[in-house]
């Protein structure tokens, strides 16, 4: 056997999904591992298959907290299970376990029930969380800067900006699951069980309500900023390298928004990026008029 | 003095690992630390607080990088976007040395995030040596290897585990990271002695010691870095100072994370051994 084959088969076999009893599936291929006077061969295989399943479990129960909490406990480790069965890490960290979570669960709704809208909306949200959180900043575009801003200035969007368009308020029961988890070690069990009612209460409460959100990050800390749809629209257009003048035409194109209006929005958000230090320099096209 | 070629950091003294939750505490009270390992897929990213963190902890502390997914064993190419992301870390921290584990954990591009246990085959070893001097050429940076605790043995080995690192390290010509507590956990898993290990290990290519605690269960030992170093295992290192030399020693504590102060504390006690002078003289 060369080396290849047997990390194929070792590999194979430890990625098999465990049993219920979380034991390693009966007739596993474990031959080519010597037993020893206390485990035999399959026994030896099971400690590496159970600390990759516990380890890459672990990791989805730590990254998806809404998630677990739209769903419960026992449903979203059944969903964990199997999208890992179904999607095992191609990455060399473990970071991005849950990247094609959310087109998983597009595919395979039944795993979130009658929740499966809500659900894909809270894994979307923090997956961008996720991202936002460690993703790449640029250069802020500085006053210096928008001294040619003008209808074909390009500007672009900073690299660890997430932008939603969500059916479901998450934002806000993600918030509170935060709430809930950060109690947790400080807050008395009556108090802690006050909030997972609470949580509780939200998930079965929950209607859709669509939002556009904006993921970011200030201070090293992630935001959740609801956004207007033309808002989001311009966002969009501008991180996809259209000069701002055409930006702006698409934002508004289907808005009921008079021109005056338009002009008071323009400002606020403007401001608020400038603020946010969102807006960075469109380094990847190059600006041909 | 540099001990040896591979060992040119006696002046490094005792580590500990660089965990979350000692960020605070490392911050408030800067506390004198020899140097900090850190995971360098922690800090793989593009921005954000982990890479400010660790900006942080440069400015005051010396940092090594220890690896645990570059996948010496495995048999695919090493992965591009990995050595990229690396390599801007290895910028970043100017690691004098950087280390990884002597296994595998990837086929085919799908990712175990555990460290697997290599066949002792030559092919084996000839495949992973020429990965080691793959990585060190793209990272311009001395690499040492480390022997990892296991749990399961393959009938086609054709050698022990310590002849299979001495035949990686010597194709490859890199230096060797040391773990006298993933040994000990090897030995009782496995039925050999320990000592033996030790005394077949090449001084000359020792860069770095690795101290941990593990998990005893009923039929094999797990390497949980959830305890206190036991006695068996300080004596070891004894043994191995004696051997060796001064050499960079880190404690590795990342379960059950106790306080800053008491990871420090349990670290310092191999004080007691490290100036021990090397019984081998090169």
């Amino acid at each position: 056997m060369t080396l290849l084959e047997l990390q194929r088969r070792m590999a194979r076999a430890i990625m098999r999904p465990l049993t219920g009893a979380d034991r390693i599936a009966p007739n596993t291929d474990a031959r080519y591992i010597k037993p020893n006077d206390r485990l035999n061969a399959s026994e030896r295989l099971e400690i590496y298959s159970r600390s990759y399943w516990f380890r890459v479990l672990d990791s989805l129960y730590d990254d998806f907290p809404g998630l677990r909490a739209v769903l419960g406990q026992r449903a979203f480790h059944q969903l964990s299970r199997a999208y890992l069965a179904d999607c095992p890490s191609r990455s060399f960290t473990l970071r991005n376990l849950g990247s094609r979570l959310a087109d998983w669960l597009q595919r395979h709704p039944e795993y979130a029930g009658r929740r499966s809208a809500l659900a894909i909306d809270m894994v979307r949200l923090e997956w961008a969380h996720i991202e936002a959180f460690d993703d790449a900043a640029a250069k802020v575009l500085g006053p210096e800067d928008l001294l040619e801003l003008g209808p074909g200035f390009r500007a672009g969007l900073q690299p660890y900006i997430r932008l939603l368009d969500l059916e479901y308020a998450v934002d806000d029961l993600r918030i509170q699951v935060n709430r809930a988890s950060d109690e947790r070690g400080v807050a008395s069990n009556a108090a802690l069980k006050q909030r997972h009612r609470e949580v509780t209460r939200r998930v079965s409460r929950s209607k859709p309500k669509r939002i556009f959100l904006a993921v970011h990050r200030r201070n090293y800390m992630v935001y959740y900023r609801r956004i207007e749809a033309e808002e989001y629209r311009l966002l969009g257009a501008l991180r996809d390298g259209l000069p701002i003048g055409k930006a702006i035409r698409y934002a508004f194109e289907s808005s009921s928004a008079s021109t005056d209006e338009q002009r008071s929005k323009l400002e606020t958000w403007f401001a608020a990026w400038a603020e946010l230090g969102w807006l960075c320099p469109l380094k990847s096209r190059r600006v041909t008029q | 003095m540099p001990a040896n070629r591979f060992n040119a950091f006696t002046d490094y003294g005792i580590g500990i690992g660089l965990r979350i939750p000692h960020y605070k505490h490392i911050f408030d009270k800067k506390p004198v630390v020899d140097w900090f390992e850190i995971i360098s897929e922690n800090y793989m990213v593009d921005g954000g607080r982990p890479l400010a963190t660790l900006d942080r902890i440069l400015e005051r502390y010396r940092v090594v990088q220890h690896g645990v997914s570059m996948y010496f064993g495995s048999t695919e190419p090493l992965n591009k976007d990995h050595l990229r992301r690396l390599g801007a870390l290895v910028k970043r921290t100017r690691t004098p040395w950087l280390s990884d584990h002597l296994c595998w954990g990837s086929v085919d591009g799908t990712y175990s995030h555990d460290l697997l246990p290599m066949p002792y085959t030559f092919e084996a070893a000839k495949i992973t040596a020429r990965k080691v001097r793959e990585a060190r050429d793209f990272l311009e940076v001395p690499i040492a290897v480390e022997n990892v605790s296991s749990y399961a043995e393959f009938h086609m080995s054709e050698m022990t585990e310590w002849e299979f690192l001495n035949e990686v390290v010597e194709r490859a010509d890199c230096g060797i990271l040391l773990d006298v507590n993933n040994i000990y956990v090897s030995s009782r898993n496995h039925d050999f002695d320990p000592y033996e290990y030790l005394n077949s290990v090449p001084v000359e290519r020792v860069a770095q010691i690795h101290i941990a605690g593990h998990s005893k269960f009923q039929k094999y030992i797990l390497d949980t870095h959830d305890h206190p170093v036991i006695d068996p295992v300080w004596k070891m290192y004894e043994h191995a100072i004696c051997r060796i030399g001064p050499t960079a020693t880190l404690l590795e504590w990342d379960d059950r994370i106790p306080s800053f102060d008491e990871v420090h504390v349990e670290a310092l006690k191999a004080e007691k051994y490290i100036h021990a002078p090397a019984l081998v003289t090169l």
